[in-house]
């Protein structure tokens, strides 16, 4: 993996930080050109890898991308699904059967050739890889060499003990897009735990990894302890706090865990992009064993 | 020992606090119960946890601690009754009855078999709301003048769809699931409402149930201030839930998010500026063990089982408070229709 990985919350009016912040992003980033813009700079600043949601507005990036193929040579995405609002409010509106008559593609009798829906619940690992197909539809012929599940969904799985799901995500993520899976957790130290306890070693998992122990659930000493013993392949996010740390205090935190494979981050404007890549780029030079 | 605990209603509530109470370190989240197949198969086929189509043979059988009931809201009282009758302390969602005859009955039995009783107005668990209580009990903005409180979000976005949410009679509808937490809110806040005036329940999309509440609401002290909340407004994401209140020193803005504080006078004793002075959840969030959507959501149940493990009674969203916030529910709906 790269060592630092471009986000996508600030182009889909997501800041942890402010509602209006999230608004005023939503109106600036309103066109597709206007993020194409944003990643491009980021490019320039030798940036290679997007981490986005499966967000409806990626599929017309996407479309993008393969229209250039010259100008995006050797650029990768880091698919995360679900795209969870999506889900959840379809769940609110239709019940999760009519949630998954919407979102299962075609004729779901015909997906699920005998008995339809009866079938559906005697092959949930079915549903999941039929899921994960329409969601990774949009990056087809984009080179998207991991494949996360987001945090609403791997720490709902987590926290109902349902471990066996995560083992059948990453035998499919491998053996179908021939792929590294990653998981986006609130609850890093248990998820480790919990997918070592189905065999799964050596994780990608990317977590919130800050000075103040923001969003780190079980506390900041036992994040410190897991990066510092444990054998996994950490992604640092929520760097910045939501915007409580100074970039440079945040980076040299980070600094201190030489087994931080990525750093996630994301910002908007080209001078912002650049310092936190050159502050990135100098710590794990500097620190390394 | 640890604590045995059975989940009632398996919706998105009820799989978000089976998400949140399994993970407890003094819990053990015996079984779950559903009337849909689909679900339980789910569970049958991942979890340790039991499931049941019936929640009395679930309590019969496993003879929880405390249960969490989050099936419709029509179902709450005879569900929490039931429970209240054997013992079992009770974790339940919000709204918390249809009628204030049925909820005034749960708040009595609750109190004389001395059960914990906690209702899921996570709002109160948020770091930000939480500052803003604080600050407005040691009388920062000075005589309060107005308050608006307010929720927006794309709930319902079409005139599509209808699930029990839809149906009035099933406890559906703007007013009693989006209104409600709002409303709590301030009764907890600034003050319990005691009139309303000018309650509007409008429709947007929707045909049995509004999507949209304005009220006056006219609080025990005698401030007044404003009600406004619609969950079929597309430019949110999410549902955005905010207080502003106006006082004779200033004024604060408050979401779930950030508390911003404008004093005409610097307070000194709150190290607070002349001006403006923005706090954030970073800094005012409750630590949890356990993150699932949110602290809040954690924060409310490790709450509910400190309470029940110390043998105390919650002082944060007990029946008693939900209930009020259900009378305030009653009056905007009654003069709605004057």
């Amino acid at each position: 993996m790269d060592k630092v990985l471009f986000g996508d919350n600030q182009f889909f009016a997501v800041s942890h930080l402010s509602d209006e912040k999230s608004r005023e992003q939503g109106i600036r980033f309103k066109d597709d050109s206007s993020i194409i813009r944003v990643l491009d700079q980021a490019r320039e600043t030798g940036i290679n890898t997007f981490m986005c949601t499966t967000h409806d507005r990626i599929a017309n990036l996407c479309d993008h991308f393969r229209n250039n193929p010259a100008k995006y040579k050797g650029f990768k995405i880091y698919p995360c699904m679900p795209y969870a609002h999506k889900y959840a409010n379809a769940v609110t509106e239709f019940g999760y059967l009519g949630t998954i008559k919407k979102y299962v593609p075609g004729n779901l009798f015909g997906t699920f050739a005998k008995g339809g829906i009866a079938y559906v619940s005697k092959d949930f690992i079915k549903l999941m890889e039929i899921l994960i197909d329409a969601e990774m539809k949009m990056f087809k012929g984009i080179d998207t060499p991991v494949i996360f599940i987001q945090n609403v969904i791997v720490d709902l799985i987590l926290g109902l003990k349902m471990y066996d799901v995560f083992k059948e995500y990453d035998l499919y993520i491998r053996k179908k897009y021939d792929a590294e899976p990653g998981y986006i957790t609130m609850n890093m130290p248990a998820m480790y735990d919990a997918l070592h306890s189905v065999g799964i070693e050596n994780p990608i998992i990317c977590s919130s990894i800050n000075k103040i122990g923001f969003r780190m659930s079980g506390g900041k000493e036992l994040y410190e302890k897991y990066l510092n013993e444990k054998a996994f392949r950490p992604i640092a996010m929520q760097v910045l706090a939501a915007g409580a740390l100074r970039p440079k205090e945040a980076i040299e935190y980070l600094g201190r865990f030489h087994r931080i494979e990525s750093v996630l981050f994301g910002a908007s404007s080209k001078n912002h992009i650049q310092e936190t890549k050159e502050l990135i780029d100098n710590q794990f030079a500097t620190s390394k064993p | 020992m640890k604590l045995k605990a059975g989940i009632i209603g398996l919706g998105k509530m009820g799989i978000s606090h089976a998400g949140i109470v399994g993970p407890h370190p003094s819990v053990d989240m015996v079984a779950v119960c559903d009337t849909s197949h689909l679900v339980l198969d789910v569970f049958r086929k991942f979890s340790k946890a039991n499931v049941y189509t019936d929640y009395k043979k679930m309590i019969s059988n496993e003879k929880p601690d405390f249960v969490v009931i989050a099936a419709p809201t029509r179902l709450h009282h005879s569900m929490v009754k039931y429970a209240l009758e054997r013992d079992i302390h009770i974790f339940c969602e919000k709204p918390f009855c249809l009628s204030v005859k049925e909820g005034e009955e749960l708040v009595k039995l609750a109190a004389q078999k001395g059960l914990v009783n906690q209702v899921s107005y996570h709002n109160q668990f948020v770091g930000t709301f939480r500052e803003l209580k604080r600050l407005l009990k040691a009388g920062v903005l000075g005589e309060l003048v107005h308050f608006t409180g307010e929720a927006y979000g794309s709930v319902i976005t079409n005139e599509k769809g209808g699930t029990w949410r839809s149906d009035p009679r099933e406890g559906g509808g703007c007013l009693l699931d989006y209104a409600s937490h709002v409303i709590n809110l301030i009764q907890e806040i600034i003050g319990r409402p005691v009139s309303t005036k000018g309650s509007l329940l409008k429709k947007v999309y929707s045909k049995n149930v509004d999507d949209a509440v304005y009220s006056l609401l006219n609080l025990e002290d005698g401030l007044s201030g404003n009600l406004s909340v619609n969950w079929c407004d597309g430019t949110y994401r999410k549902m955005s839930t905010s207080l502003t209140i106006q006082g004779k020193k200033g004024k604060i803005i408050c979401d779930a998010t950030e508390i911003k504080i404008y004093l005409n006078e610097a307070d000194l004793k709150e190290k607070l500026d002349k001006g403006w002075t923005i706090r954030y959840l970073t800094d005012l969030a409750i630590p949890v063990n356990f993150n699932l959507r949110g602290e809040e959501y954690s924060a409310q149940i490790e709450h509910f089982v400190d309470c029940i493990i110390n043998k105390k009674q919650t002082d944060i969203n007990s029946f008693d408070q939900a209930l009020y916030t259900d009378k305030v529910i009653e009056l905007i709906s009654e003069d709605s229709k004057k």
